[in-house]
Order: C-alpha cells, then structure tokens, then sequence
C-alpha cells in the first residue's frame, strides 16, 4: 500500500540552512547536509531544499550542498528556489536533485513546465503554488507571495498539470505561520481539479494538524512543513507513530 | 567492481554515490571490455522506453549486456533499466526490450482503479513472492521508493515481489543472474542500500 509522505522543507540560503533550527543532539544546526541526513535517520520520507539565495556565489554553495547531500541522504530530494530556466533544472539535477519545484518561474514563463517536462519527464517536475484567497476566489501569488498575479489557482494548476507537471504543492497564505492546521478547503479544490500527487503545505502546528488532513482528505499524498520540523515541536518519529495509530499507512524505519 | 552502463539515459550520480555509500568499487562506462571485467553490471534508465532502447542499441552495448547475462555475469535493471529486461513494451507504441526475462511492458492505465494516480510516485511496501539472494538484508513489508507509469506484466514466473497499488504491480524480478528493481534502490533509504549491497555481493562468472 502507497504511504503517506512526510516532507520537512529547508531554506537554503548562502549555503546554510535559515530560519532558526533548534534541536537537541545536532552540532551544525545551519548545515543543510547535517539536517538532511539528521531527518533521513528520524523517517523523512523526501526532503525539500528551497534557494533563496540572490547572488550568483550563493548559487554555487548552493550546489555543492547539494552534491554533498546526494553522497549521504538516500531519499528523494526537491529542489526549488530561483528555477527560471532548464539551465536551472540542469544545475540542479546534475548535482542530485530528483525533482525540481517551480513557481514563480513557472509563472514568468508558461513554456517552462512544459519544456521541463518533455525534457527529463513528468515526474521531475513539481509545480509549487502560493495560494490566497482574494475577493472569493483562490489566487496564485508571485515571488514568494508578494505579488498577486490575478490569476484563478485552480485553472492555473490545471493548466500546469496539463503542460507535465508532476506533483502540485499547494501552499496556503492564508494558513501559513497560524500554525492551526492545513488548509482542507482549498487542498479539496485541488485534489478534486487534478489526478497527480498533491503535497499540502502550511499551517501545519501539531502532529493532530497531519491526522486531520489525511483522515479529511484521503487524497492529499504528503504533508510539508518547515519550522515545526525545524524547532522539534514536531518529531517525525512521534508523527508517524500516531499516524500508524490512526491507521494512516506510513513508512516507518 | 560495479559497473554502471552508461549510455546517456538519466542522471546517474545518485546511483553511484549510493553504490559508494555502501562501500562499492564503481565504475560508469559505455566501454564493452570494462563491462567484461567487472563484476556486476547495473543498468539504469529513466525517461521514455523507446528512446532507451534506440540509445542501447545505438551503442551495441544491448548485445553486450545479453552475451554477459548469458555468460552468467549478475546484472541488475533499475526502473526504465528493468523494463528494458522484458520482451517489449507498449510505451507509445510496440518497442523491443532485451528479452533476458519474459513478459511485456504495459501502461498502468486501465489496469489500477481511476482513483489511484498515475505516476504511481512514493513509498510502497515491497510483498515478497519469492525468496532471493537479493532480499538478505530486507524484510517483507520494507517500503522503497517508486516513480512509474507503465509496470511489468505477463512475467510471474519471474517475481519476486510486488506492490500493491489497487492490483499487486511487479517491484521486482529475476531469472537466474538477471535481477530487476521497478522501484529506487539508490533512493530507498537503508532497506535501498541493504538491496545494494546484496547486489554486489553477488559473483558471477568472470568473462
């Protein structure tokens, strides 16, 4: 039986690791490779590496984290984060890279998911989209949810999915940083608009947010969260545990 | 010393960083007598079917690699790479494999429940059909990680585990020598290793 994925996001940005990261028992608390290999032992079932770096030497750190992860965390790893071109998927996939996330790319140039897709498949592309709701209506947002593009979220994934992406991670504005569980709603809309593997991302506070969104929505394949992760408020290990318990199906190690 | 074939399909860095992580000698060739001497050979594979089998046979290394099956070399097929073990597959169209193990290449569509998604993409549990050399280090119910559309069918002679997915999919296969993953041993965690290194544990006969 296909289980439910469990997927900690890590923002990269001159080549350490951002937000705060609190943990007992991790020396290099900043180093991106020691938290991903940190959260392979402890069950994760993917890892996302987010760039947000500017500069074109923060760029190459970036890189080289990521070939030093490919060398020690089995598991698969999405990239996203400053991916405009398929220059950018090539840079990334070159260095261990399984999957490349676009979004604000994707939006710029419609062609990309497309030109990706046809390039390295299907699978290696996921479509990442900040959603909010404005005047009644989910809305996709541009770089990194400043800009409101005007554009319908639920016509604009389809679009996508139709175009070869792969997966659709559906972050929420709305939910992201309350920390009072996922947005059901509208990771409803998306799972009833499209057939391809949907990963909820933001508002998730406690383990009983995950619960609720895979007992809720049967057809969401994978939870994502960062600084519950980050700040141990949330031990995968305790997560998949419950999860077990509830009979959600999980792979535990 | 592993071998992987190198014949300008996919991305073939995680493989061999996995292969080192267990402590693997490796070697990525396109180079027939490198591939006579080593002592497994691995074939990868992503991407479409057709233009695999165009790119193996293009470098004749297809002849190669069934001379050294034949010749009782272990050779192991990963994801498109097992797929192009089969007779054919029906990937857009009709398109000749390797014919090292029996069976053909078809598309999930039609053969799962609408409700399942394709890709089948995750971690699904492995149920073992068989006993093998390859699953020493495993247990039945360890999950690996999948990534396809199109599965192995007409082949259960050949399997040694499945996964369910609506009907039970082929995971893996062998006959004899030649081994099989549909899913990613170099992205499955340890139970991905643990196959690994059953893997090039293996001695075949030097040719």
């Amino acid at each position: 039986m296909i289980t439910k994925r469990i997927i900690p996001c890590l923002d990269v940005k001159d080549g350490r690791v951002v937000k705060g990261v609190n943990f007992g028992g991790l020396q290099d608390v900043s180093s991106p490779v020691a938290l991903a290999e940190f959260y392979s032992q402890c069950g994760a079932d993917e890892l996302v590496f987010y760039d947000i770096t500017a500069s074109s030497d923060g760029r190459k750190l970036f890189t080289d984290i990521l070939v030093e992860t490919a060398k020690r965390v089995f598991i698969p790893l999405t990239v996203g984060g400053g991916i405009n071109s398929v220059a950018d998927f090539d840079r990334v996939l070159k260095c261990g890279a399984d999957k490349v996330s676009v979004n604000s790319g994707a939006i710029r140039n419609p062609d990309l998911v497309y030109e990706a897709a046809k390039l390295y498949g299907d699978q290696c592309v996921v479509l990442s989209a900040d959603i909010k709701r404005v005047d009644g209506e989910f809305r996709v947002f541009a770089k990194g949810g400043r800009e409101d593009t005007g554009m319908e979220a639920i016509s604009w994934i389809r679009r996508c999915v139709d175009n070869g992406a792969g997966e659709i991670v559906v972050n929420s504005i709305d939910t992201d940083g309350v920390k009072k569980g996922f947005d059901l709603e509208m990771l409803e809309a998306v799972c009833d608009a499209v057939n391809v593997p949907v990963i909820a991302s933001g508002g998730a506070g406690k383990i009983d947010d995950f619960i609720k969104l895979f007992q809720r929505l049967p057809k969401v394949d994978a939870g994502l969260a960062a600084s519950i992760f980050h700040f141990g408020e949330v031990a995968i290990k305790d997560l998949k545990a419950e999860m077990l318990k509830a009979n959600i199906p999980t792979r535990t190690i | 010393m592993v071998a992987i074939v190198d014949y300008g399909v996919g991305n073939l860095f995680s493989l061999e960083c996995s292969l080192n992580a267990i402590g693997a000698e490796v070697t990525i060739t396109a180079d027939p007598e490198v591939l006579k001497n080593a002592d497994q050979i691995i074939l990868p594979g992503v991407g479409a079917f057709e233009d695999a089998a165009k790119k193996l046979r293009a470098t004749g290394l297809d002849q190669t690699i069934r001379d050294l099956a034949a010749a009782g070399k272990p050779l192991m097929g990963i994801c498109l790479g097992m797929q192009m073990l089969f007779d054919k597959s029906y990937e857009y169209g009709e398109h000749e494999g390797l014919g090292l193990i029996s069976g053909q290449v078809v598309p999930m569509q039609g053969v799962i429940p609408p409700s399942y998604k394709i890709p089948h993409i995750g971690w699904n549990a492995l149920v073992f059909k068989k006993d093998t050399p390859l699953f020493k280090y495993i247990q039945n119910g360890d999950c690996v990680y999948f990534v396809h559309s199109y599965y192995a069918a007409n082949c259960d002679d050949a399997v040694l585990a499945t996964a369910e997915y609506g009907p039970e999919l082929t995971a893996a296969v062998a006959k004899g020598n030649v081994f099989g993953c549909q899913f990613h041993p170099e992205k499955s965690g340890t139970v991905g290793l643990n196959i690994l290194k059953a893997f090039v544990e293996m001695e075949g006969k030097k040719c």
